[in-house]
């Protein structure tokens, strides 16, 4: 891997990071509303992960999206602006946090039912399959949409008409407040991909390099037509299941605990130990980070409001 | 007299049941260690216990397949979907046999059952998490479907609901549950399926259910500095339906306007407007005018999502109208 590449994937995962740190704010003050899910804490995962894919393959994920339309290529002006619904935002303000997709980038949304895009996934994968082209669509999803049916249907489904799909599990431990051991019949969820006859994984989600690696070998075996395989990736969120969670569900050491391993941390770490960039370049990526997110509020903040007159707007495609 | 919020009338309603009846048990997501995403079931996991306050993995088709399996071997379960916009994963279940199999099987098996979910816009949520479906549910026989609009209705309908043997779907509105309202200190049931009249006037009947209540109740003092005196039916229960109090009350205003949050077509006030016309067709006066969502799914961007959904400002509008 290149000089370049591993500073790109750094700027990613501080954008993101700087990016929601600020959105946090701005829900606090109000300028953001509805159901904000942060993936602070987890954006090795995405940034990993995305930078693996090439541009025929499609993405997907939930509603914890606001990194994966980042690492997607969608510019920080229209995530933000999407957050403060704009026009201007990716889903013209439409959507809202949980809601962002970008079929321009190969980016298939946010889907705000648990285990809804799944099966959503799996006729994605069709469409390519049966066009004869090679794109993979990736497909997030969390450990607890695991537990759902959708998650079942389309693994199977996904096996038996060999359909170029890497099902990607984050596993970030908690369901909002549910512990992986209290819902799942088995914590470890690769074990899930057996009872499909799929090739699994478990990969470092703390770790971007690691994920990275891991998604190229997926995805070009998918891509060959090895037919779909799992990854499941283990990480941790932070902060709360969504803005306002009380947390009763799990100690604040254990937190503490998980930030050691925080993965912007390490990498930084890591780049610097290994040679791969100076301290100074990182503090300049870091200053651009916060200047993008800067700029980003100001493009967001003045853009305009959606009028209410296009409320009926993209309804149907066709009149009614 | 207490006064106590919505969220508060109904966690006691569950909480006084449940220390009646051993038989009665809570599942569904986050309703234990949590407390209820909405914090309805708050206490209730440390009091009860885990065996009573069940946690459940998010399997919304399980939830309500187990609770109804649960209630066949005699035991009263309240299943709780986080949201009614998650009803839909649970559909099957709902629907196809939780509304039938006490009619299919002749009688036989019997669902002493309540799934209770909050629904309704209004909070920036987006098109998937901000629905008004209950006109869906309501359309199936075998199933009550009850809705209410102050926090004192809600304490007895829900107790009703728990000791019903039928399955209930008890539906919630979200930004009611801070409601406050004056709620009796003890022990009381209100029947399913009875309206009520919320509000006495001679003018106009608004009849209504849930938010649309506190909606209508707005639009009625608007109405009333220009001395217009609306009457409000609270219908409560969507199924059964009692149009009762709504045909007495229109035969003395013989006009109508009917305020739900959901969508218009197929909705609530096509029900009740048909029923008007088809049991008090001789006291028209003017046709019965709906208040209801605008067709579309409800947008994120907080004025489009204001502009889609009923405001009291519609409901003096649509009064006005049928003077
Ligand atoms: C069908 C359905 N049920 C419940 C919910 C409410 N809900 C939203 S996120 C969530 C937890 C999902 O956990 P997981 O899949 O592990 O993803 P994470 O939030 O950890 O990223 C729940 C229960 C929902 N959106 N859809």
């Amino acid at each position: 891997m290149d000089k370049q590449k591993y500073l790109e994937l750094y700027s990613q995962m501080v954008l993101i990071r700087r990016l929601e740190e600020r959105g946090a704010e701005l829900y606090q003050a109000g300028k953001i509303g509805g159901f904000m899910h942060l993936y602070i804490g987890q954006e090795a995962v995405c940034t990993g992960l995305i930078a693996a894919r090439q541009p025929q393959d499609r993405v997907i994920t939930a509603y914890r999206d606001h990194g994966v339309a980042i690492s997607c290529g969608i510019p920080a002006n229209q995530v933000m602006a999407e957050l403060m619904g704009k026009t201007t935002g990716i889903s013209k303000g439409r959507g809202g946090s949980m809601h962002m997709a970008d079929v321009t980038r190969n980016f298939w949304g946010g889907h705000a039912i648990v285990g809804a895009q799944l099966p959503v996934a799996a006729g994605l994968a069709l469409g390519d399959k049966y066009a004869g082209r090679d794109g993979v669509t990736i497909c997030m999803f969390g450990e607890g949409a695991t537990n759902i049916g959708y998650f079942h249907e389309a693994l199977n489904l996904s096996k038996v008409w060999t359909l170029p799909v890497l099902w990607v599990c984050e596993n970030n431990i908690y369901g909002m407040g549910t512990a992986v051991g209290r819902a799942s019949a088995v914590s470890e969820i690769q074990q899930k991909a057996e009872g499909y006859g799929m090739e699994h994984e478990r990969v470092d989600g703390m770790d971007v390099i690691a994920v990275y690696e891991a998604a190229q070998k997926a995805i070009a075996k998918v891509r060959a037509g090895s037919g779909p395989r799992m990854m499941e990736i283990l990480t941790y969120r932070f902060r709360g299941h969504s803005m306002g969670d009380p947390e009763r569900y799990r100690k604040q050491e254990e937190v503490k605990k998980w930030e050691e391993h925080d993965p912007i941390g390490a990498f930084h770490v890591y780049l610097v130990e290994n040679n791969k960039a100076t301290k100074k370049e990182l503090e300049d990526i870091e200053a651009r980070a916060m200047d993008e997110v800067q700029k980003a509020v100001e493009f967001a903040e003045a853009s305009p409001e959606p009028s209410l007159d296009t409320l009926f707007d993209n309804v149907y495609v066709e009149e009614v | 007299m207490a006064r106590i919020t919505m969220r508060e009338a109904i966690s006691q309603a569950m909480w006084e049941e449940m220390e009646r009846d051993p038989k009665i048990f809570i599942l569904g997501e986050e309703v234990g260690v949590w407390g209820g995403s909405y914090a309805v079931t708050k206490g209730f996991y440390d009091h009860f216990g885990a065996e009573r306050v069940r946690d459940t993995p998010i399997s919304e088709a399980a939830i309500i397949g187990a609770a109804i399996g649960s209630a066949l071997t005699g035991l009263r379960p309240i299943a709780e979907l986080m949201t009614i916009n998650f009803a839909f994963s649970a559909m099957e279940h709902i629907v196809n046999e939780a509304a039938k199999l006490h009619y299919m099987f002749g009688g036989q098996f019997v669902l002493p059952l309540v799934i209770r979910a909050v629904g309704g816009g209004g909070r920036q949520l987006g098109a998937t998490h901000s629905q008004t479906p209950d006109a869906v549910f309501a359309h199936f026989p075998g199933l009550k479907v009850v809705s209410p609009g102050t926090p004192a209705d809600a304490k007895g309908l829900l107790k009703a609901a728990i000791r019903s043997n039928d399955p209930v779907l008890f539906i919630e509105n979200a930004t009611l549950y801070q409601l406050r309202g004056e709620v009796p200190e003890e022990d009381y049931v209100i029947p399913l399926g009875q309206s009520t009249v919320q509000r006495t006037g001679k003018d106009v009947t608004i009849v209504t259910y849930s938010k649309g209540l506190e909606i209508s109740m707005k639009a009625a003092e608007e109405l009333a500095k220009d001395g217009i005196e609306a009457e409000i039916v609270d219908l409560r229960s969507l199924r059964p339906l009692d149009m009762g109090p709504v045909i007495e009350s229109f035969k003395k205003t013989n006009r109508a306007v009917i305020v739900e949050e959901g969508w218009k077509s197929y909705g609530v006030g096509a029900e009740v407007a048909s029923r008007i016309y088809e049991q008090a067709f001789d006291y028209v006066d003017a046709p019965v005018v709906r208040v209801a969502q605008k067709e579309v799914p409800l947008p994120y961007n907080r004025a489009l999502e204001q502009s889609a959904l009923p405001q009291p400002a519609d409901v003096v509008a649509a009064v006005r109208e049928v003077l």
